[in-house]
């Protein structure tokens, strides 16, 4: 790697690219070829900035000037002005509320941030395994080879809490503990990327911005649990990801720290990488498992576990994107530090995709325990259009939803348990008050619907059955009895059904009618829905 | 790569090479005047004599950038050296080898190289 004296990070994750942001790269890059800068000004892709609204963002080094919304026309101005004169292009800053520019550093979006798993999301070139390396990439790894045991590694888990962020929130720990202990040979290790919940991208955009931080992470389960395979599984439409893993591997072999005898350890580890088809099912970790085989993606039976019986039968640890890569600065920092963050039930951080009515949509990682009114608010910079805030829908389509009474709730496990909604893989949906409850409940329905994977009766008629129900409550022909008998259906699926899918499909429906009974009573009994989605009359409720 | 010793070496390189990223707020600061003033009057050369000369000596918290037109644009080309804690210095008429020279002088010994200093009408530029 050459020295140049500026260093311009470009946005290439999903979003930005979505808003040009190669195009934008590409006229970066021509210019400085152009104006002879190219010795001065190194153009670095980068991961997502998590502001995926205003992209795509650019960040010039060593000033540390953010610029957003650049579109390709902007490129002269940028290399004239900033580049050749030093003067900073105002009009490509950030403007926040008050319409007046700001460094986005200094903003609350990112003041309230703590970034931990994206650490180096937006900070390195995502396909430049030495910029990793410059950042403290595999020093986790590498730690652990040169002065830990394999339990000492599995201990470190154990008390630092983390519990898994794929969405059941199960401690990461004890599926290591339990995997390490489990016999048969060989054992594996399987990373959960097929993030298929609605409104979740975090997988993604850890995957496209840092993928030397997940594989780290499964080597360092790979020797903690004893294995030397591990296998991602990427949700087939994550193309970019799949890429860019791809490349990560590659460097990492490259680099002796994938292979045989990594760092002269002994140890050894591979990373396969394979690609999802579409199926949302497979997200459960047991179909997965079944895919990854070569089978139909459907759910298994619990037990036998997959630390016992996982992949062809054998031990095997699968954890989610975010969990592996937590799993590198534990190690660094020790398990006390991780539990200094976040709350005593939860340690640590979330990162969750912040979408909806809110100003400020992107990506952001905060400690566990945050209000939701300070995500809403300071974050995501409050409800746009002076609107009012109506609910959140917490951790994706299965999520529960939670009304603006519950604004001050702390964000964790417990305190989301208590209100009916659960943590769930990283979505966060922010839903202003110009939006129909039934109307959304049938959005999500209609989903469940369609990705049930027919396997186990319960979740096969339940989902359709429900989605039926409130179709006839929204056309203005439902009854009160179709309310009873959701509630008998639901309880039932969650009871019954044989995976995640089927056991959380009911939740949104059920907060629904928790928090918002009047909207389905005003649709039932009156025929007027708020919004007007609906196929019934549009007027007032009593709230 | 099979040693820590190795991953240690790669990790030290590839650092140095992302130096310019990071928050440096102890770091001596040169801003080099980028009008279209001092660039028609061989900032560019300035500004890269002054990259090549710290990079060659290792000066890792040295953060060079620009700034733009002073106003003394008769002066240029002109940079100013800001060294924690201390007043900025205005050096102007530089050209290459004085760009190299401040380096030398000035940023690795301390020393203010009185020749190149101008003084500026209300500036802390007292050298």
């Amino acid at each position: 790697m050459s020295i140049h004296r500026s260093h311009i990070l470009v946005c290439s994750g999903s979003n930005c690219t979505l808003r040009a942001s190669v195009p934008v790269r590409m006229a970066l890059r021509a210019a400085i070829a152009d104006q002879g800068l190219d010795k001065e000004f190194k153009v670095i892709e980068t991961g997502c900035f998590g502001l995926c609204q205003e992209g795509p963002i650019m960040v010039i080094y060593p000033e540390g000037i953010h610029y957003c919304g650049v579109q390709p026309d902007d490129i002269d101005e940028i290399v004239e002005t900033h580049l050749k004169k030093g003067r900073v292009v105002n009009r490509l800053l950030y403007r926040g509320e008050a319409e007046q520019e700001v460094t986005l550093p200094s903003t609350p979006f990112y003041q309230r941030q703590h970034r931990v798993v994206l650490r180096n999301v937006g900070a390195v070139d995502p396909e430049n395994i030495e910029e990793s390396l410059a950042r403290d990439g595999y020093q986790g790894l590498a730690k652990a080879l040169d002065t830990m045991s394999p339990r000492d590694v599995v201990q470190t888990m154990l008390d630092s809490g983390l519990q898994g962020r794929g969405g059941a929130g199960f401690p990461a720990g004890r599926k290591w503990d339990f995997t390490l202990r489990a016999s048969g040979e060989p054992k594996y290790v399987v990373c959960n990327a097929d993030e298929g919940e609605p409104g979740t991208s975090k997988d993604r955009l850890i995957l496209e911005g840092d993928p030397h931080a997940v594989i780290e992470g499964m080597a360092i389960a790979g020797y903690a649990v004893g294995a030397s395979q591990g296998f991602i599984y990427i949700r087939g439409e994550y193309q970019l990801s799949l890429q860019r893993f791809r490349k990560a591997v590659e460097q990492a072999r490259e680099y002796g720290l994938l292979g045989s005898d990594i760092l002269g350890s002994g140890f050894s580890f591979n990373v396969e990488v394979r690609s999802g088809a579409g199926a949302y099912v497979c997200g459960e970790e047991t179909a997965l498992l079944n895919s990854l085989e070569g089978r139909r993606g459907e759910p298994r039976y619990k037990p036998p576990f997959p630390a016992n019986e996982g992949l062809w039968g054998k031990p095997t640890l699968i954890n989610n994107v975010e969990t592996l890569a937590n799993a590198a600065p534990i190690l660094m920092h020790g398990a006390q530090w991780y539990r200094s963050l976040g709350s005593e039930d939860c340690p640590g951080t979330k990162v969750f995709t912040l979408s909806g009515d809110v100003a400020n949509r992107g990506l952001i990682e905060v400690p566990m325990g945050i209000t939701l009114r300070e995500i809403v608010e300071d974050i995501g910079g409050g409800i746009p259009g002076g609107r009012q805030f109506k609910m959140a829908q917490i951790g994706g389509t299965s999520g529960g939803c939670i009304p603006a009474e519950h604004l001050d709730i702390p964000i964790d496990i417990p305190h989301l348990d208590d209100v009916g909604a659960s943590l769930g893989s990283g979505a966060l949906l922010i839903v202003d008050d110009s939006h129909c409850m039934v109307d959304l409940s049938k959005t999500f329905l209609h989903f469940f619907a369609h990705e049930s994977c027919g396997q186990c009766t319960p979740c096969r008629e339940g989902t359709m059955l429900m989605r039926k129900l409130v179709d006839g409550i929204a056309a203005g022909s439902g009854t009160r009895k179709d309310l009873e008998l959701l509630e008998r259906i639901t309880a039932t699926m969650r009871k019954a059904s044989l995976c995640g899918l089927g056991q959380t499909a009911p939740t949104p429906v059920l907060t629904a009618l928790r928090y918002f009974s009047d909207e389905y009573e005003a649709h039932i009994d009156s025929g007027r829905c708020i919004s007007g989605a609906c196929g019934v009359a549009v007027g007032g409720m009593k709230s | 790569m099979k040693s820590m010793q190795e991953l240690e070496a790669i990790r030290q390189k590839a650092k140095k090479a992302m130096k310019v990223r990071e928050g440096q707020e102890n770091a001596i600061v040169v801003s080099v005047a980028m009008g279209t003033c001092g660039i028609a009057k061989g900032a560019r050369d300035v500004m890269m004599a002054l990259v090549d000369e710290t990079a060659k000596r290792g000066l890792d918290s040295v953060v060079i950038t620009q700034s733009g037109c002073a106003g003394f644009c008769e002066k240029e080309p002109m940079a100013k050296v800001h060294m924690p804690g201390q007043p900025e210095i205005n050096y102007g008429y530089l050209d290459a080898n004085r760009a190299r020279d401040i380096v030398a002088r000035h940023l690795v010994h301390g020393e203010i190289v009185h020749d190149y200093v101008v003084q500026l009408p209300g500036g802390e530029d007292r050298a």
